[in-house]
This record gives structure tokens, C-alpha cells and sequence, in this order.
């Protein structure tokens, strides 16, 4: 079992429901967007408060990750009339993780639609449904199931709106656990987020808490683009406090999970807790790192992250993915393209072997990153 | 020739009584002017003498003519409709017209083509005209339809613009996608036509989708998923057609059946050629797809079959006179006898002409002067659309995503662009 709560979670804040007057910083410019959507209470983004300084108020309320991400499938199919969802067992079943249970009850069996096993042609339907107005959240039971439906999301989701001159617009959501679990083997056990991010024309998320996977998901329902929320199989129990009030997470940006000041600790999904879980040693051998759950896979927070790297001057990148061609690798990429004057040392990319993932409990563990690991990596980083 | 004066198009102009003139018609012309004298006539006012060219325009009488189909419909699991169809001289005089413009631009893209004008894929679409321009007669444009990659016809068919077409095959920027599409990917969204796909088979998933919205907004419309007999393998048809029959979606799936998939005929790629019959417990009609009359009569049929009783599978029998594309001479793996006596007995265009003739609703020479206005609008459009310029370099970024927010991060209200991501 994981951690119910990681130590550094975020209790909830009370939040005003007017966004803030712009502070006008030489970056920032204002566009209207298509707004037609209530406006949710809104953080200040780069200006939202550290997480030490988060009041905890009186109005919020205890959930598991599967029940937030219900939540915000309630509230967004309450709000909006055009989002379905779509998926195997998502109906009766009340959905494999529990993500979608009573929702049939409530929106009745046309909006939680429960499709047979045809991931290819289901994820194309969505995609059809999304080309004439509608706004469906397409589940895949396990992420890797959707490799079958890779054809649909490459050419029909991530390509239309380009390939028709900006006629079409894809407002889809594809989301579902991957990761590796408990012995699940190998087939069952994929990231398939080092598959998709090259395709063009989606976002990828991945949220690691109940709070950020409700407002992940809400943002992701009201986004015009199509997005691909990466969850995790073993994160679905994780407890937490989140606000009764609405809110919303915004998709392209990074959270600051330990701000600190030695070097920088890029990851997201499972690989934060087991961060965090170093990192508790490493704070009591006398190191201060900085922790950010990068949330965005694409397109990168790098302002976040530069912002970090500038102070840090180190960076360390844990994933789950494997070491060729995952999120870790276009990372340190990117980072080297563009803060390679602020790097004090090499940046470092921990991730999973290059192997199908075992079945044995042992193997399983050697090919994902352990907090051991990490900890043995920060130390030689921050000594070079 | 003709004068210049324009025919008046809300009537038929009067026939002269003058034998004189009359006798300088064919034979064809003066049999109809003499059936057309009645004692009725000649009490009307007296006739203007125009030349017998002009004495009879090309009929745009919506009196109802009914026409038998050229081969009944076969039918899987359903009451296949009649044979006699029911169409008006205006709607074959439409049809005529459109089938030619299409045949047109299709040979006018060969040529572009050839002059390397036109890079890449290019699927024409001649001899098929017919399923486009019979499924826009039995339908109107908020009825959906979505197609592979032989989409030219069809584009114009729900009302695309001509110039739009070439300026796309060309890569310009006025092009229907703005260049960026190519021949393989044409859209028209405010006619419901939602292209315009590479990949065989991946769109009919996608127009099942579009079904659901229409079933799921009682809407009212159906969609028309239109695939090949090559695509009649993939799975994910059999997929979508499974999830339409069990939530009865509006959708017809219709199998252009040009007997080749590529370069492999049909016989060769399936173990059942009788695609209307693969539905299985869905319902189907085999069409001869290159009667106008037929495919409008069974697109009729099945829209209102599919609003009551979900999915039904059409089978076009239809055929494609160039290759599968343009790389491919089409006569590798088919006779050219083959194709010269398909073009010989069923050609769409030629057995509308005949209509007509025979009819009488319009003289060969109209006609030809029709097909002449034709050609000459296309060489006009393909004109127009080699003025238009390549797209802008910064065009290559622009539609990846709406608002094109990859590059930008948005509040947490999704209504204000906060910054520009490095």
C-alpha cells in the first residue's frame, strides 16, 4: 500500500472565487480566450503561495484519489451537458478503479457509456463525438490497453485540427492508470506516456494527488485541446483533504511540492512519493532539495523548472519511464537546451530499466527507481 | 450559336409555330415541338421566334418523373425499396451538371498532377460520381458524411468551393485547410463533412462518433460513413458497427465497392465479397452505385430506415477508372478492356445524358454547351487557385492546438493567457 498521505500533501486553502487583479510582468500578456465557461475560483499560477504557507481552512473534506477524480467528473457532467463518458465497465460496473461508480445512476446510460472491448474503434468514436460538439472523457481500463487505439489518438486526435486548417477543434479527454503496480506483468505494467509525446496537438498530464487529480481533470474536461491524464494504478487509495469549494489545477504548469535550495528534483506521478521518501533522509543528512512534481508532461513547465534551475543550479529528473525515449530523457533535453549556462553539473535522469517489467517482487523492484537510488544520486550530484 | 440574351429559367420558352423554323431542328427536336403543339397553344399569345437552339431551354420542370432503376436492389434482412424512382427534370439536370463538374476537376487534377502541380497522393474519384451526387439528393447538409482519402468529389458535393479544392491539392494557402491538409484531408464543417481521412478504415470509428453526437443530441440527422472495399477488412469497422447496432446509432455505412483495393481485387482480399451481407444482423442493400437514380433511392431508403431502427450497411457497386492513385497506372492488375467497357455501359454521366435525351429535357448540343461552361470553370478555378500563394512560414505552427496553448500557459480559469512557455 502506498502512503495514505505524503507529509508535504496540500491542505486546503480557502479560495477567493475572482481571479486576481494580472500583475503586469513583462512575460505576461493578456488574451481572452474562448470564456465561456464559469469561472472557478483561480490561483495566481506563479504567485499561488508556497506550500508551507497554505492556511488550512475549515470547508474541505477528506477523499481518496478515485473518489476526487469522481468528483470532478460529477461536477464537470453537471455543469456541461456535453460531457460523456466512455468507456469498458465505466456504467454498470461503476468503472474498474471505482472512478465512475453511481455515475449511470445520475447521467443515465447514454452519457457513462459503456462500450464492449474495442479500444480502437471506441477512442475513435470519442474522437467523432468530439469532431460534432461533444466533450467525452474516454477511460482505458489500463493505459497500455490504449496502444491499441494509438492510431486513433495520433492521426484522428493529435492531428485534426491542423490537418483541417483549424476547422475542427478535438475537446477530448483520454484518461486511465498506467505505471508499473504489484506484479500486474508486463503487458499490464506500460507508460505510455514516453509513447505519446510526440505526437503533435495533445497535452499530456499526470496527476500524483486526490488534489490535483480533481483539478487536473476539470481542467482537462474544459480544455478545447485533446488531453491524455495519466493516473496510476497504485496511487488510487491515496487520501487526502481537498476544498469543498470548486477549483480548477491549470494544465501547463508544474507544482512545487519542497522548496529548496541545493538542487533541483524533477517527477511526477508515483515517483514523487518515493522522492519524498528520500528526501525525508536526505533532509536528515543535511541536504536541501527542491521538489517539483512536474503535473505537465507536455508540453514542460520550463518556466517552473528554469525558475528552479536558476536557483539550484542542479537537476536531478526521477520517472518511472524507461530510460529510452521517456519523459526523462525530452527532459533533460530540454532543460540542457535552455539552461545549460545555469547547470552547475551534469543533469541526472533516473528511470526504469530498459526491460519488460517482471513478475517476481524482487525483479519488479530492481526496475523501478528506489528511494535508495535517489538518494545515492542527490549525494553524487551535490558533491560534484 | 446561341445569343446572349439569357433564357428565362422560370419557364419553358414557347415553341415557334413556324414550320418553317421548325423543319431546321433535328428530327429528335421536331417530333417533341409537334407532340408539344396543342390547340392550346396556338391560342396563346403569339410565340417570340427564337432559333431552335434556344427554342427549348434545359428543363427546369420540378414535375415529378418517375424513372426504374437500372437493376433492383438486393437486399440483406430488410424490404429492399422499389425500383421506381421518383425525380424531377431539374434534379437530372443538377445531377448531370454536377457529375460533370466533378469529372472535370478530376481529370484537371490528373493533369496538375502530371505537371507536378499537385505532389504526393492524389485518389480521384472519376467514375464514382454518382454515390456523391446521389447521396445529396436524398439528403440535406445536416445530415453528416465522412470519407477516406478519395474525398474530392465529396467536398464538392456538400457545397466546397472549386478554387478552395485546387488551392488545397496545390498547397496554397487558400486551400480548404489552408495547405496544411493535402488531397487526403478535405473539410467542410459548416456542411457537416468531416473528411478527409489517410489511414483505411480509421474513419469509421470516428463517423460512428459522429452518429453518437447526433443520437446523443436528438438531432434528428444520421451521418454517412463512407469506406472501401479495401477498408471492408479492418476490424475496427466491425468494432463500430457492433457498438451502432447495440446503441442504435444513426449511421450507414456505406461500402464503395470499386472492386479493387489498391491493386488487389476484391476477390483476392475477401473471403466474402458480399459486403452489404457482412453485417451479419445488420441490415443491408446492395446498390448499383453508378445509377444517380439508385444510390439516391437507397441513401432516402436508409436514412429513413437508420433514424428508426439504427445501422444498415450500403454497398455501392461502383468502379474507379484511374488508379488508386496517381502513382498507380490502374492497369497493372485490370484489363484495359475492362475499364473501356465499364466506361462504355455504365458510365453515371452517360446514363444521365441519355435520361435527358430521351426524356427530352434537354438537347445534346445543351449539353455539350453545359459541359463546355464546365470545362471552362474549372480551367478557371485551377487559375485563380495557382494565384494563391504558399502558406507563411508561421503558419506552421498555428492549429497544433487551440489558441495554440502548447507554447503558452493559461490561468487556472482557462481564460487568460498568463505566459509564454520557453
Amino acid at each position: 500500500l502506498v502512503p495514505s498521505a505524503s507529509p508535504t500533501s496540500p491542505e486546503s486553502a480557502p479560495h477567493r472565487v475572482r481571479s486576481p487583479r494580472p500583475h503586469h510582468h513583462e512575460r505576461e500578456r493578456e488574451r481572452e480566450t474562448d470564456g465561456r465557461r464559469p469561472v472557478a475560483a483561480s490561483h495566481g499560477g506563479r504567485r499561488r503561495p508556497l506550500q508551507a504557507q497554505i492556511r488550512r481552512g475549515p470547508t474541505s473534506h477528506e477523499v481518496l484519489m478515485f473518489e476526487a477524480l469522481r468528483e470532478a467528473m460529477i461536477e464537470e457532467m453537471t455543469l456541461d451537458p456535453t460531457v460523456c463518458m466512455i468507456g469498458e465497465d465505466v456504467g454498470d460496473y461503476g468503472g474498474s478503479y471505482k472512478v465512475s461508480k453511481g455515475l449511470s445512476e445520475m447521467f443515465g446510460d447514454l452519457r457513462v457509456l459503456d462500450t464492449p472491448i474495442a479500444e480502437n474503434s471506441f477512442t475513435g468514436m470519442g474522437i467523432g463525438a468530439a469532431m460534432k460538439g461533444l466533450r467525452p472523457v474516454v477511460e482505458g481500463m489500463n493505459m497500455g490497453f490504449l496502444l491499441l487505439a494509438y492510431n486513433q489518438i495520433s492521426n484522428n486526435c493529435g492531428m485534426l485540427p491542423y490537418t483541417s486548417g483549424g476547422q475542427f477543434k478535438i475537446p477530448i479527454v483520454i484518461r486511465g492508470p498506467g505505471g508499473v503496480g504489484r506484479q500486474l506483468g508486463a503487458e499490464h505494467s506500460q507508460r505510455l506516456e514516453s509513447y505519446f509525446q510526440s505526437i503533435p496537438g495533445i497535452q499530456m498530464v499526470a496527476c500524483s494527488t486526490p488534489y490535483n487529480a480533481k483539478g487536473l481533470l476539470k481542467a482537462a474536461i474544459r480544455s478545447d485541446n485533446p488531453v491524455v491524464l495519466f493516473e496510476h494504478v497504485l496511487l488510487y487509495n491515496l487520501k487526502e483533504k481537498i476544498p469543498d469549494e470548486e477549483y480548477i489545477c491549470c494544465l501547463e504548469e508544474a507544482e512545487m511540492v519542497r522548496p529548496g535550495s541545493q538542487l533541483t528534483i524533477l517527477t511526477y506521478s508515483r515517483m514523487r512519493y518515493h522522492v519524498m521518501q528520500a528526501v525525508k533522509t536526505l533532509v536528515n543528512k543535511g541536504y536541501d532539495p527542491e521538489v517539483i512534481d512536474i503535473r505537465s508532461l507536455k508540453p514542460f513547465d520550463l518556466h517552473t523548472i528554469g525558475n528552479s534551475i536558476k536557483k539550484t543550479h542542479r537537476v536531478l529528473i526521477v520517472e518511472e519511464c524507461m530510460r529510452t525515449g521517456g519523459i526523462g530523457a525530452s527532459l533533460r533535453s530540454a532543460i540542457i537546451d535552455n539552461f545549460w549556462d545555469e547547470l552547475d553539473a551534469r543533469p541526472v535522469c533516473l528511470s526504469s530499466q530498459d526491460v519488460p517489467t517482471p513478475y517476481a517482487a524482487t525483479l519488479e523492484d530492481a526496475t523501478v527507481v528506489q528511494p535508495a537510488q535517489i538518494v545515492a544520486a542527490v549525494e553524487e550530484i551535490c558533491q560534484s | 450559336s446561341p445569343p446572349s440574351a439569357p433564357v428565362p429559367r422560370h419557364r419553358i420558352p414557347q415553341i415557334p409555330l413556324n414550320p418553317a423554323r421548325a423543319s431546321r431542328a433535328s428530327p429528335a427536336m421536331a417530333a417533341a415541338i409537334l407532340r408539344r403543339l396543342s390547340p392550346a397553344a396556338a391560342q396563346r399569345a403569339p410565340p417570340r421566334l427564337l432559333p431552335p437552339t434556344l427554342a427549348r431551354g434545359v428543363s427546369d420542370s420540378t414535375e415529378p418523373l418517375t424513372v426504374e432503376t437500372s437493376v433492383p436492389f438486393t437486399s440483406h434482412i430488410v424490404d429492399p425499396p422499389s425500383r421506381d424512382v421518383s425525380t424531377t427534370p431539374r434534379e437530372l439536370a443538377a445531377a448531370f451538371r454536377d457529375m460533370a463538374l466533378m469529372r472535370r476537376a478530376e481529370i484537371a487534377a490528373d493533369s496538375l498532377y502530371k505537371a507536378k502541380l499537385i505532389r504526393g497522393f492524389c485518389h480521384l474519384y472519376d467514375g464514382q460520381e454518382a454515390v456523391a451526387v446521389g447521396m445529396e439528393a436524398a439528403i440535406t447538409r445536416r445530415d453528416a458524411i465522412i470519407t477516406a482519402y478519395r474525398d474530392h468529389c465529396l467536398y464538392l458535393a456538400r457545397g466546397g468551393d472549386l478554387v478552395a479544392a485546387f488551392a488545397e491539392l496545390m498547397g496554397r494557402v487558400d486551400g480548404c485547410s489552408r495547405g496544411k491538409g493535402g488531397s487526403m484531408h478535405f473539410y467542410k464543417k459548416d456542411a457537416n463533412f468531416y473528411g478527409g481521412h489517410g489511414i483505411v478504415g480509421a474513419q469509421v470509428p470516428l463517423g460512428c462518433g459522429l452518429a453518437f453526437a447526433q443520437r446523443y443530441r436528438k438531432e434528428g440527422t444520421v451521418t454517412f460513413d463512407l469506406y472501401g472495399d479495401g477498408a471492408a477488412n479492418q476490424g475496427q469497422l466491425f468494432e463500430a458497427l457492433n457498438m451502432a447496432a447495440l446503441w442504435k446509432l444513426p449511421v450507414i455505412l456505406v461500402c464503395e465497392n470499386n472492386h479493387y483495393g489498391m491493386g488487389t481485387a476484391e476477390w483476392k482480399a475477401s473471403k466474402s465479397p458480399a459486403y452489404y451481407k457482412r453485417g451479419d444482423y445488420v441490415p443491408g442493400l446492395k446498390v448499383d452505385g453508378m445509377d444517380f437514380l439508385a444510390v439516391k433511392q437507397a441513401c432516402k431508403f436508409a436514412k429513413e430506415h437508420v433514424l428508426e431502427n439504427g445501422p444498415i450497411i450500403l454497398e455501392m457497386d461502383t468502379y474507379r477508372y484511374h488508379g488508386h492513385s496517381m502513382s498507380d497506372p490502374g492497369s497493372t492488375y485490370r484489363t484495359r478492356d475492362e475499364i473501356a467497357g465499364i466506361r462504355q455501359e455504365r458510365d453515371p454521366i452517360e446514363r444521365v445524358r441519355k435520361l435527358l435525351l430521351t426524356h427530352d429535357l434537354a438537347t445534346a448540343q445543351e449539353l455539350k454547351d453545359m459541359e463546355k461552361e464546365i470545362r471552362k470553370e474549372v480551367d478557371t478555378a485551377i487559375a485563380k487557385a495557382k494565384e494563391s500563394p504558399m502558406p507563411d512560414t508561421s503558419e506552421l505552427f498555428k492549429n497544433v492546438y487551440v489558441n495554440d496553448c502548447g507554447l503558452e500557459s493559461f490561468g487556472v480559469d482557462r481564460k487568460v493567457v498568463r505566459t509564454v512557455l520557453p
